[in-house]
């Protein structure tokens, strides 16, 4: 026995059994892998890549460096607190001189203006006169706009300089890096991003908790009633499922605005006057119906296949020792249909806490979520470095919130069907 | 079977009926009674009513009409859970989300039990059925043996009168199976309560009961001890359905007491006990076991000859297929005794039986 455990097996052709053994293997891989491959390409170059290359805008801005050389060259060796000197000037000049020709003298200020509002168009106007300027460049800037006498001007531009930053992560978490390096919090009226992330949280906490309010009962009814009844309702449950979240929306629009069909059932029961009518939407209240509307699919299909697998024998077993229809519900049925619970509440939350469509139609001011603002950023502002750093921010907080289930519920206890 | 009230019984059902659907009755005008510490088996095939008598004696489901009494009170309009009943399931029911011990202690908890006497309780059921060192496994780290055990401990932990087992050994393996029933058997004996068993296993069900009850279509066949079944069938249905049985198709020409005399379709004739033929001039079916026929070397006056159609060699006895008054599946038993009869294929040899063990019953 233990000659054969110590030498080589040597397969029928003479070669060491193992090296067959890998190469038949190899074969076998090999094909598996080119039969994905075409899906692995595609995600790669469609779906990785670009969002990494765009994750990465977060932290990395090279615009001020690469249009502003030579200014970004002597702003890194300066302190950021003592008086610019005539060298930062005149790099400042032939800077600007040369990014009016290249047109890209926007760019800059713009990028400039996020570190210190209300400083764009002092680079646009001062670019316009750049050429002219004569040394020495110091007082000859100063004449044409007081402003670049002010060392915050060059902290924003210092600020600006840095090609790897986490400047715009501190902004998406209300907080602001200086020109020292240094992160402070935002100034109260500005701190908006960690309010709006609560926000968001709070929201998609309590759609997961109405839609599992509303879907426990109907998923009980769907697995409990003859095939040919749970059959029908469940055509009713997957019909909005399948009609465009569009639609669905715009849907809760005419039934929950003030002259809607709702509103009009109110004041026709006289439950309230017609002066007063209740404002269901364009609040949070309107995200909230809408979207625990629409997401109650996604709680009702696991713990319908959950429900379904249980056997009605364990409730029978529950009263035939003893336990009235409560206990045996409470302490037999519900917990084996934890895993349902489980995977339908993941689904919802995740789903929604990344919810923009409906937010951004019902929401009004107080129902927007993050994701309203992400578009905001790469729609309105332009500003797809801040865009970036909120998304991964809400990555971040969704992964955390995922590590937390495992540790508390365990993901192995997740059942989707 | 026994009708009408009776004094003794423990579990009675009276004129009971069951329909799911309005239209066909699962349960046709049942009336049975159990005594106190009987084991009795509801046996029959499947669609034949026992479960649904079954359930609703648990209370699972509801009886359309007639009335069900255990211990001489009406429970039709008792909840399941009031009625005290132990019960083993098909697939056990274990509650997977829960301990062995957890298992048991429950039927005790939702009675308000201390913790102590639950626990000793919990302790002396587990130990009854030899499973002590399992208290805190999950059902589903147990075999089905094992799980088998821990089913029959919590069906009976609660002390109940009454026990009910729906083919509760169904999902085992022969030998485990055989096992089983012996345990449940001497549990039985050794706490004495009523235990109604539900099987489609006819030999399950000789090896266990006091009484079996025959269910087919929704009626009880035959109410009799283990061995009045065996041996004196009430009817073509208990005579095939329990053991083996040939049977031979005829017409009964006369019944003289109670001997029947039957002709076959060839012209031959044979003297049968009367039990369930309709008369003179109707047709009967001839019920005889295998090991009741014998070879004879040479021709009586009431022998029949047969022509071996197959042999099969079973070790401890050797199964003939033959061809009797044209019925081609007529099987015989020769037990494999030293000097037993040596035949071949296609021979043709003289069978004779006891008239007893012929029986004249209604055709099917």
């Amino acid at each position: 026995m233990s000659d054969t455990h110590n030498a080589p097996v040597i397969a029928a052709d003479g070669t060491p059994l193992k090296a067959r053994l890998a190469r038949a293997l190899f074969r076998r891989k090999l094909d598996a892998f080119l039969l994905v491959s075409p899906l692995l390409v595609f995600l790669l170059v469609f779906f990785l890549a670009p969002i990494g290359w765009f994750l990465s805008k977060g932290f990395h801005d090279d615009l001020f460096s690469t249009e502003m050389p030579n200014t970004s060259a002597v702003l890194a060796d300066w302190d950021g607190t003592t008086e610019p000197t005539e060298a930062h000037y005149a790099a400042l000049v032939t800077d600007l001189v040369e990014t009016r020709k290249t047109r890209t003298i926007g760019k800059v200020a713009t990028r400039v203006n996020r570190e210190l509002s209300g400083s764009r168009s002092l680079f646009t106007s001062t670019a316009r006169k750049a050429a002219k300027m004569e040394a020495p460049f110091k007082d000859a800037l100063i004449k044409t706009k007081k402003d670049w006498g002010e060392i915050a001007v060059w902290q924003a531009m210092k600020a600006a300089s840095r090609t790897f930053t986490i400047g715009y992560y501190a902004n998406a978490l209300d907080r602001r890096q200086l020109a020292d390096g240094s992160v402070v919090a935002q100034p109260e009226e500005r701190r908006i991003h960690v309010k709006l992330l609560i926000r968001t949280l709070e929201i998609s906490f309590q759609v997961t908790l109405y839609c599992l309010l509303l879907g426990y009962p109907i998923a009980y009814l769907l697995a409990t009633l003859p095939n040919r009844t749970s059959n029908l309702l469940m055509i009713l449950v997957l019909l909005p499922f399948w009609t465009s979240i569009l639609v669905r929306t715009t849907a809760w629009i005419a039934m929950l605005q003030s002259q809607g069909v709702l509103n009009d059932v109110f004041v026709f029961l006289g439950v309230t006057p017609d002066e007063a009518r209740f404002s269901l939407i364009y609040n949070k209240l309107g995200t909230l119906i809408a979207m625990t509307h629409i997401l109650l699919p996604f709680m009702v299909l696991p713990l319908y296949s959950v429900m379904k697998g249980i056997p009605p024998s364990y409730v029978r077993a529950a009263k035939s020792l003893g336990a009235t229809n409560w206990t045996a519900f409470w302490r037999v049925y519900a917990p084996q249909t934890v895993p349902g619970i489980g995977a339908g509440a993941i689904l919802v939350f995740i789903v929604a806490i990344g919810y923009y469509i409906t937010p951004a139609l019902v929401g009004g001011q107080d129902g927007q979520m993050i994701s309203n603002f992400i578009d905001f950023h790469m729609r309105r502002s332009l500003n797809w470095n801040l865009a970036a750093a909120l998304g991964t921010v809400l990555l971040l907080v969704v992964l955390t919130l995922y590590w937390v289930y495992d540790r508390v519920v365990g993901i192995d206890n997740m059942k989707l069907g | 079977m026994t009708s009408g009230p009776n004094v003794d019984a423990f579990v009675e059902f009276e004129r009971v009926q069951k329909s799911y659907d309005g239209e066909s009755l699962v349960v046709k005008d049942l009336n049975l009674s159990i005594g106190k510490g009987e084991f009795l088996t509801m046996l029959g095939p499947s669609g034949s009513g026992k479960t649904t008598c079954l359930m609703m004696l648990a209370g699972f489901e509801t009886a359309t009409h007639g009335e069900i009494r255990l211990n001489g009170r009406g429970i039709n309009n008792i909840p399941p859970h009031k009625r005290g009943i132990g019960m083993v399931f098909q697939n056990y029911a274990l509650f997977p989300h829960m301990s062995v011990n957890e298992n048991l202690a429950f039927p005790l908890q939702v009675r308000g039990l201390s913790k102590s006497e639950t626990e000793s309780k919990v302790k002396r059921a587990l130990d009854m059925v030899q499973m002590g060192a399992f208290g805190n496994r999950r059902p589903a780290q147990l075999s089905g043996g094992q799980q088998q055990r821990i089913a029959v401990a919590r069906a009976l932990v609660f002390d109940p009168e009454l026990v009910l087992m729906d083919e509760p050994l169904g999902a085992l393996d022969k030998q485990l199976r055989e096992q089983m029933q012996y345990e449940i058997k001497h549990i039985h004996e050794n706490l004495g309560v009523t235990v109604v068993y539900v099987t489609h296993d006819q030999s399950e069900a000789l090896t266990m009961s006091d009484r079996i009850a025959v269910f087919n279509d929704g009626v009880i066949q035959q109410l009799a001890d283990p061995e009045t079944l065996y041996e004196r069938p009430d009817n073509s249905f208990c005579a095939q359905f329990i053991g083996e049985n040939n049977k031979l198709g005829g017409k009964v020409i006369a019944i003289d007491g109670d001997t029947a005399t039957v002709e076959f379709d060839d012209g031959a004739t044979c003297k049968a006990l009367a039990c369930n033929c309709e008369g003179v001039g109707e047709r009967s079916l001839l019920s005889i076991r295998p090991e009741r026929v014998k070879i004879e070397s040479s021709q009586t006056p009431d022998s029949v000859s047969a022509r071996v159609l197959e042999l099969i060699y079973l070790g401890d006895h050797i199964r003939c297929r033959m061809d009797v008054h044209g019925h081609n599946g007529f099987i015989v038993k020769v037990p494999n005794s030293a000097g037993h009869a040596q035949m071949n294929v296609g021979e043709t040899v003289n069978l004779t039986w006891e008239r007893e063990d012929c029986r004249a019953l209604d055709v099917i």
